[in-house]
């Protein structure tokens, strides 16, 4: 396909591709800006969109100066509720997968400040800009409700998506009151924010009834269906061309009004349209990750087992749409106790939907759970790491399954003995370095769920013995493509250097979502497929030719490798695929594959990553400013494709923690509820200087249950855990639990004398 | 963003007549003022490009031993020029502390100068802000101020100036030289930046079409070189501005301190000197009490202006710290992370 990009091929290894520390594919692209992201293509003749949005959270727009910003010079049209054309479906319709009720000017409420009220679009983006700007909105305005205290909560029908909101065994009471130490706390997490680097954008052109879009996107089959349900036409006419995201971490998955808002502009206007927002734009409209408020109740036996898990959450979504983050879910299936309970409450406020962002409900949880299970911990008298020892679940504890497999231990023993935690004092404030900062160690276990999705791919041998294959799939940037690229050799028993690989287009077979860490089992899975289905086929031609040395070999079998396939008993008698081919008259052999998971091994097993994360802070004892010194992360996650991107990609995540525990949070005015640090100078993230030297150990685990491959995923695992290690060593360095996310100098001053 | 002229001068005196032109602004490398602009937050209809003048790139050494630094020099060629860290070490410090690398080998140090507040109340075209828009209020005032001023503030604003640079110049009584229709002039940068009071849109002494052409430390500055330090909190071990930030400069001579300096900054909409911690350290032996006296001292006058009473107490901590780092000696060698709390231990003390 001429617009998809070819990624050149992989450096010859010695040995299979799945295993090797191969570099991205795209590396080079990228490094010399050979690589289009969507915002990078302007078709002739394209038009800039800039949305205009609310400064106020909850309300109705009054007036807004349309003539005004037409007057401007280059100004070309001016989107508002009252002349917008019409749209096949209604916000509340959500007839696709993952339908959020989004905002298409479809009336003049103001919902949450930053909510799209108008667009303009120009000649050029300072015109689109100044456009939006001369628009001058007023507004009537109700009082903005932004905090949990704001408003009542409720009880919600599911949380995250569509799981159940609650979840029981046992008596908790009983638990409680036959328990010798208890402990109950409450912690709470703020908004964040995904701030992926690439803004969100959309270049729409339209073509009769077809339309042509380039978005960063992490489900491009599934959202051909979406914007084809939102103008009526059918998902094939709809063209998603996404080679390259700068970063998505599930902001990119769901459809979002200014969207919608510039294919309408696209096919108004009869020109291609642009929009890209401006980071301030992306705090609203393109989901966050909700504030959490989390309660629990533990009680431990003499032998510091638990009795009782109660983990209550309060999440914050939005006045029109539920994303319940569902952080109490955490508490499924880590600790053994015979009492366990997980329930969700939610608030309504007058803010933007929140949605998936790396980890949902498991970053939130497990930032609490871990927390709270160091105060259990502190409260049975034992060690975190024995604690969590002595709870070790050997069964999923809410759903009794076996798991699929679980190399936690070995994440324990292995991320313990690399950090040396066996040195470190029970009792707070004991440590300190040269220069008299207040060290401290804390740690936290890692968990998160291997799901897998529905995904196809095709794989094409072809006449010169090289194969293409292909599947939509999406590479957010941690290198998901090379990842896939190297399983699709391998299926193929083909070194990678002669397989070409295509991505990131909807025309491609359906390559399934970029989310939930399963991405590569599914879309990998499905590739391998593909390839053995070509050499399936290529065998069938081979044995049945006379003239191949592999002739008759069908009931003893042959194995594909390096290009040839060899007889199973006799590997000295073998033939090229080239010449296989050449011989049939056949120019090129096509195989396709699925992937998704065996419905009576997802029925049986319970199947999770694992991980034991580690961390060292140093705390100023005075200025009480926090640092991270050290992070060791030792995880389970079925095969490893490619240890240097998983690597990477668990250092990411790591990284992301360090940004949970200490820095991350959106700042809303109370009053007019807008978020006042919509911006990376405010909203703080880490940066180098804040990440310590890291280890990651990828502890082997041999899961014969996830899927044929073995394969997990590490995409989100490294937030979980290291949240609450930081947390927990910001206690040992300092006596002071803080049970408020971010972590920071405030909380910490209050409770510490200036000697 | 509004459409504007854009005009490159070639000498100060044409910069200073095309400034006439009511709405004009002078760009330097327009590492705030583009933002500003991106934002709505101002909407010059006239840029003044001086990043082209000639003669204003240079540092200086003058014949009574000052040092003056013209008002296009680099922030991080200022930082890095051998001879001005040496001579002026806490300004490197300061310096190197702020922002990131990338925006220090843009920005001008007459550009630092200027640097308008990180107040997000300011930065919010919706919000009001006498600052921004003379007389609308301000939503600083019951908003969201964990960051705001604890000294020098008013009932009209409660913003804090954002520069570190300017702090580790104030403790060093620098001078402004600054050009104008009618003239050139020196102002003390203590006087240069104006407390908000009723007026808080009036930030400095500039008269309309004045530019900055250079900064000057003079020579007896450098007698604090032995003993002068930059300390800088918060919560980002980088890229990020203070809570609160304090140059300290000391002269000690036989176990005494004999002269001290002090300047603040996060704490007010000025770089904040404080004649009192200087006065209640002189005479006295450069002690963890002398310190902690002189940080009291600094802070008396303090009030919150919102939820940030803990600035007061984490100022007093900033200066006891910055006064015993000085106090230890100027490191030989510029620490990695200049100025933080976990700056290296470079070991080395220079000038003793």
């Amino acid at each position: 396909m001429s617009d998809t990009i070819s990624l050149p091929g992989g450096n010859a290894r010695f040995g299979s591709n799945s295993g090797q520390p191969m570099t991205r594919r795209d590396g080079v692209l990228k490094v010399t800006g050979a690589a289009t992201f969507a915002a990078d293509n302007h078709p002739d003749g394209m038009l800039y969109a800039v949305t205009a949005n609310a400064t106020i959270s909850r309300g109705r727009v009054t007036s807004l100066n349309v003539e005004a910003a037409k007057a401007h010079p280059g100004v070309v049209e001016v989107i508002t509720p009252a002349n917008r054309p019409p749209l096949a479906i209604t916000p509340e319709a959500k007839p696709y997968p993952f339908a959020f009720n989004i905002e298409v000017l479809q009336d003049d409420t103001v919902r949450y400040a930053g909510q799209e009220i108008a667009m303009v679009v120009a000649e050029t983006l300072e015109a689109a800009t100044e456009g939006a700007r001369l628009l001058a909105p007023t507004y009537e305005a109700e009082t903005a409700r932004v905090g949990f205290d704001d408003v009542d909560s409720f009880d919600p029908d599911a949380v995250g998506v569509g799981a159940p909101p609650v979840a029981e065994k046992g008596d908790i009471d009983a638990g409680l009151a036959k328990a010798v130490n208890r402990i109950s706390a409450s912690y709470e997490t703020p908004a964040q924010y995904h701030n992926a680097m690439e803004p969100h954008a959309m270049v729409a052109q339209w073509d009769g009834d077809r339309v042509t879009l380039d978005t960063p996107n992490q489900a491009l089959v599934m959202s051909t269906g979406a914007f084809g349900a939102w103008f009526g036409i059918p998902p094939e006419n709809v063209t998603i061309r996404s080679p390259f995201l700068g970063g998505g971490f599930g902001s990119k998955a769901i459809v979002f009004g200014g969207q919608v808002l510039t294919v309408l502009a696209a096919k108004m206007l009869g020109r291609p349209v642009k929009y890209a927002l401006r980071r301030d734009q992306m705090y609203g409209p393109v989901g966050h990750r909700g504030a959490t408020r989390q309660a629990f109740r533990m009680g431990m036996d003499a032998e510091g087992k638990l009795t009782a898990l109660e983990h209550l959450t309060t999440s914050t979504t939005s006045t029109f749409e539920d994303f319940i983050e569902p952080a109490s879910n955490a508490s499924h299936d880590l600790y053994a106790s015979p009492a366990l309970s997980s329930r969700h409450k939610a608030a309504r406020l007058d803010i933007g939907t929140p949605g998936p962002m790396r980890a949902p409900g498991e970053a939130s949880g497990s930032a609490a759970l871990e927390s709270a299970i160091d105060e259990a911990a502190l409260a049975a008298g034992l060690d975190p790491l024995e604690f969590r020892l002595r709870n070790y679940a050997e069964t999923a504890p809410m759903s009794d399954k076996p798991y699929s497999a679980k190399a936690l231990r070995e994440c324990y023993a292995q991320g313990a003995e690399k950090f040396g935690w066996s040195k470190r004092p029970m009792q707070p404030r004991q440590m300190k370095d040269d220069a008299g900062r207040l060290v401290g160690w804390g740690m936290g276990t890692a968990l998160f769920p291997a799901p897998m999705f529905q995904a196809k791919a095709k794989a094409t041998l072809r006449a010169d013995g090289s194969a293409l294959v292909e599947t939509a799939g999406a590479d957010m940037g941690q290198g998901a493509w090379t990842a896939l690229h190297q399983i699709a050799a391998d299926g193929l028993g083909l070194d990678i250097a002669q397989v070409e690989f295509h991505s990131g287009h909807s025309g491609l077979p359906d390559g399934g979502i970029a989310g939930g860490s399963g991405h590569t089992a599914t879309a990998g899975s499905a590739l391998h497929a593909a390839g053995k289905d070509a050499i399936a086929k290529l065998t069938e031609l081979a044995v049945n030719d006379e003239a191949s040395p592999l002739f008759g070999a069908g009931n003893i079998g042959v194995t594909a490798r390096d290009g040839r396939l060899h007889r199973a008993d006799d590997p000295s008698r073998s033939e090229s695929y080239g010449e296989i081919l050449a011989r049939a008259g056949v120019s090129e052999l096509g195989g396709e594959g699925q992937g998704a998971r065996d419905p009576s091994s997802a029925e049986e097993y319970a199947m999770f990553s694992h991980g034991a994360v580690f961390a060292e802070v140093k705390v100023d004892p005075e200025l009480c400013q926090i640092r991270v010194s050290r992070l060791v992360g030792a995880f389970a996650a079925g095969r490893i494709i490619n240890p240097r991107l998983a690597a990477s990609q668990l250092y990411g995540g790591m990284i992301w923690g360090i940004g949970f525990a200490l820095l991350e949070e959106a700042v809303h005015d109370r009053r007019s509820g807008r978020i006042m640090n919509a911006n990376l100078a405010e909203y703080h993230v880490p940066v180098n200087a804040d990440v310590p030297p890291m280890d990651v150990i990828l502890v082997d685990e041999d899961d014969r249950y996830v899927n044929a491959l073995g394969i997990k995923g590490v995409g989100e695992i490294g937030i979980t855990g290291t949240v609450g290690a930081i947390a927990n060593a910001i206690w040992h360095a300092t006596g002071v639990r803080v049970r408020k996310f971010p972590i920071g100098i405030e909380a910490l001053l209050a409770e510490t004398s200036a000697h | 963003m509004n459409l504007f002229e854009y005009i490159r001068p070639t000498s100060v005196a044409e910069a200073i007549a095309a400034a006439g032109e009511p709405g004009s602004a002078y760009l330097g490398a327009g590492t705030n003022l583009l933002d500003l602009m991106k934002g709505g937050v101002t909407s010059p209809n006239r840029l003044i490009d001086l990043t082209h003048l000639p003669d204003l790139g240079k540092i200086e050494q003058l014949p009574d031993g000052s040092m003056r630094i013209g008002a296009l020099v680099k922030n991080a060629a200022l930082a890095h020029d051998t001879a001005f860290s040496k001579a002026y070490p806490a300004v490197a410090e300061a310096l190197l502390s702020g922002a990131s690398a990338q925006l220090r080998n843009a920005a001008t140090v007459g550009g630092n100068l200027m640097q308008r507040t990180r107040c997000a109340y300011f930065a919010d075209p919706a919000s009001a802000c006498n600052k921004r828009e003379p007389g609308s209020g301000c939503d600083a005032i019951g908003g969201e101020n964990r960051h705001h001023a604890i000294l020098g503030w008013s009932e009209s604003c409660i913003a804090t100036h954002p520069s570190d640079f300017c702090v580790a110049l104030t403790a060093l009584d620098a001078t402004i030289e600054i050009e104008g229709a009618g003239g050139r002039r020196e102002v003390p940068i203590t006087d240069f930046y104006l407390l908000p009071g009723d007026t808080p849109h009036e930030e400095t002494v500039l008269e309309a079409g004045e530019i900055i052409v250079a900064i000057k430390l003079p020579a007896n500055a450098a007698g604090f070189a032995g003993h002068q330090r930059y300390l800088k909190v918060r919560e980002r071990t980088s890229y990020a501005f203070a809570l609160v930030s304090a140059a300290a400069a000391l002269e000690i001579e036989n176990g005494t301190i004999t002269e001290a300096r002090l300047a603040l900054g996060g704490v007010a909409m000025k770089p904040w000197r404080s004649a009192a911690a200087e006065a209640a350290l002189a005479g006295l032996s450069p002690t963890r009490e002398a310190f902690e006296k002189a940080a009291e001292a600094a802070f008396a006058d303090a009030r919150p202006s919102g939820e940030n009473a803990y600035k007061i107490e984490l100022g007093k901590r900033v200066v006891a710290r910055a006064l015993a780092m000085a106090a230890a000696g100027t490191p030989e060698r510029m620490p990695a992370l200049p100025a933080s709390p976990f700056a290296s231990d470079t070991g080395a003390i220079a000038h003793v």
